[in-house]
């Protein structure tokens, strides 16, 4: 097609429409239907008719999640909050867990990419973990965590739930930064390490002034695939957990047949994830070194 | 007793001999070039006297003593430069300076970066990065990288075999007249004859792989400082010229050898009709036999 001036606004909108009118034809319609029944009273039947009968339309949608995106930060209840509060409690434990990733992740990435002795050690059991689900962590995280209970000052109390969520979190976005950094300590340049001998840099010299800015890269490619991943896992821990979120809201709507605070709920999570890509890609480039 | 000393070193990767009985003497504030064709195993001789690489067999001694371990006594500018790109032009050359100094003070230590930044004539990209540098000018951070570590040798690995020839020449009267400072021992390795006679007091020709080694040294007695434009004319200049190449082109040069390897060639009788079919013809088949052959394949 050609391109025209404002393309790149006008186009993505296009598309939007267009998938809005898809939304719309599939969608079901009420109709109502009036007829006389046998003793000749006025009888008004209201049915749904369409392709997918219960999926709301767009407009119904909208009306019915109006109060949760106009009101942002309000709180009728535990499951019943605004979609900016409900998405603040997701990425408070999104962050938990991913933060606890990188610590754990990084300094393996590491060994892997120093010792061949080590990656042969454990990378048969990381490429067996690494596919795993997070719906499959989350019971294991339970039962790791089945009697533990404490309180973190500042941070309030975590329950079993709690940790299991951080956990499953955690042990799923691990990967990503886990191989990208190994991958980058493997890709040193030989003559960055030769400027380190001959200058006989010690150990922990060589690894701060050389190595680490040299994967650099690396680890924050590693760090963007793990956000991305931890804020997908989010949705799997809150449903099972059934803590307060966006992912926990989805579930109990869906469980309360409410099907256009899904719509919503499915909106919410992939603009927070788009949100959160990039601005780990503007971080990622900031520490482009090489 | 020489200052540097390389006794029938010889180094392998995996099954090519690269370089094959080498011997090298070098007297302390000697300036050498060893010249030799790409591939010949120039980097990976000069990464054993830096200790990057051990022999195979053989010794490399300084001052009379055998060496195994990489130091800043021996500074090394490697052929692709090799700063770390996220440092800029000041840091690199810190880097250097605060790890052989400890002990000197933060005016001390940034004295001698200023210093040797001002001698490859770098004081105002000092706060620049690699990436926005030129090729001689990443050159000449890597040289002077080299020098404030005040090495007792330094050894340049193809310096300025990535740059323009007018740089080249350029920067080759740097490195003399920086060599003329302090008159350190020098080892240049370099690809070109020419670039040579106008630093080096000796040249020394590194013959073709496989199973490279130093072939005699050719002496550079030509007064300093030495003019280019002479070069193409002066009989001192040709007669060096003439001697390093004939060097490389003759006994250095590439060697042709006869390679003899077995061939087994499929040799087939035919089958045998009078032999009765059987229900999976396992009887009747073509026959062989075995035949061996020798061939000889010149390679150059
Ligand atoms: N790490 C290595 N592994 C295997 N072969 C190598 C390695 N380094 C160099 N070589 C081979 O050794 C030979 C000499 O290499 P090098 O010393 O870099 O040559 P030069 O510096 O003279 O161009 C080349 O044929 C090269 O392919
Ligand atoms: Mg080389």
């Amino acid at each position: 097609m050609k391109s025209f001036k404002f393309d790149y606004i006008i186009l993505p909108f296009v598309g939007i429409a267009l998938c809005i009118a898809i939304w719309a034809i599939i969608a079901g319609k009420p109709i109502t239907k009036v007829s006389i029944d046998d003793f000749g009273d006025k009888v008004t039947k209201t049915v749904r008719v369409g392709l997918s009968e219960d999926l709301p339309s767009p407009t119904e949608a909208w009306a019915a999640s109006k109060l949760y995106v106009t009101q942002p930060l309000a709180k009728r209840g535990e499951l019943d909050q605004g979609m900016l509060r409900f998405t603040w409690l997701s990425l408070k434990l999104v962050v938990q867990g991913y933060a606890i990733a990188l610590l754990i992740g990084t300094p393996i990435g590491f060994m892997l990419g120093l010792s061949p002795a080590f990656a042969k050690m454990f990378d048969p059991i990381i490429q067996i973990l690494r596919p795993v689900s997070p719906l499959a962590w989350l019971p294991l995280g339970m039962v790791l965590f089945l009697s533990a209970k404490f309180t973190v000052p500042g941070m309030g109390e975590y329950t079993a739930s709690d940790l299991a969520a951080i956990f499953t979190i955690a042990v799923c976005s691990m990967w990503p930064t886990v191989l990208n950094t190994a991958v980058g300590v493997r890709a040193v340049p030989q003559d960055f390490l030769n400027v380190a001998k001959v200058l006989k840099l010690s150990r922990s010299k060589t690894l701060f002034k050389v190595l680490l800015p040299a994967t650099l890269p690396y680890m924050f490619t590693g760090f963007r695939l793990s956000l991305g991943i931890a804020w997908l896992v989010i949705v799997a821990a809150e449903m099972l957990t059934g803590r307060p979120g966006v992912g926990g809201f989805l579930w109990q709507q869906y469980n309360a047949l409410s099907y256009s605070h899904i719509i919503l709920c499915i909106l919410t999570i992939g603009v927070v994830g788009y949100v959160l890509d990039r601005l780990m890609s503007v971080v990622e480039r900031r520490f482009k070194t090489i | 007793m020489p200052f540097l000393e390389l006794h029938n070193v010889s180094k392998r990767y995996g099954s090519t001999e690269v370089l094959r009985d080498v011997n090298l003497s070098i007297e302390e504030g000697e300036f050498v070039a060893i010249v030799g064709y790409s591939g010949a195993g120039k980097t990976t001789l000069i990464s054993m006297i830096a200790s990057l690489l051990k022999p195979d067999s053989g010794t490399v001694k300084l001052r009379g003593e055998i060496i195994t371990e990489p130091s800043p006594e021996r500074g090394i500018v490697f052929q692709n430069y090799s700063l770390l790109p996220w440092l800029n032009v000041a840091e690199n050359v810190a880097l250097a300076v605060d790890q052989v100094f400890p002990t000197w003070s933060a005016e001390q230590r940034r004295a001698q970066v200023d210093k040797y930044l001002a001698m490859v004539n770098l004081t105002p990209a000092r706060g620049k990065l690699p990436r926005e540098l030129s090729g001689g000018m990443r050159q000449r951070v890597s040289v002077a990288r080299a020098l404030a570590a005040e090495p007792k040798i330094l050894l340049l690995d193809e310096p300025l075999g990535a740059l323009d020839a007018l740089t080249r020449a350029t920067l080759q009267d740097e490195i003399v007249r920086i060599w003329e400072q302090d008159r350190r021992t020098v080892v240049l390795i370099t690809n070109d004859v020419d670039e040579g006679i106008m630093t080096a007091g000796r040249i020394i020709p590194l013959s073709a792989g496989p199973g490279a080694t130093l072939g005699p040294s050719v002496a550079v007695d030509i007064a300093r400082p030495r003019e280019r434009k002479a070069l193409n004319s002066d009989p001192a200049f040709k007669r060096v010229r003439k001697d390093v190449i004939e060097y490389l082109l003759g006994p250095g040069g590439r060697q042709k050898t006869v390679v003899k390897r077995k061939l087994t060639l499929p040799d087939l009788l035919p089958e045998d009709l009078n032999e009765p079919r059987t229900l999976f013809g396992a009887k009747r088949t073509a026959r062989r036999r075995s035949e061996e052959k020798l061939e000889a394949v010149e390679v150059a």
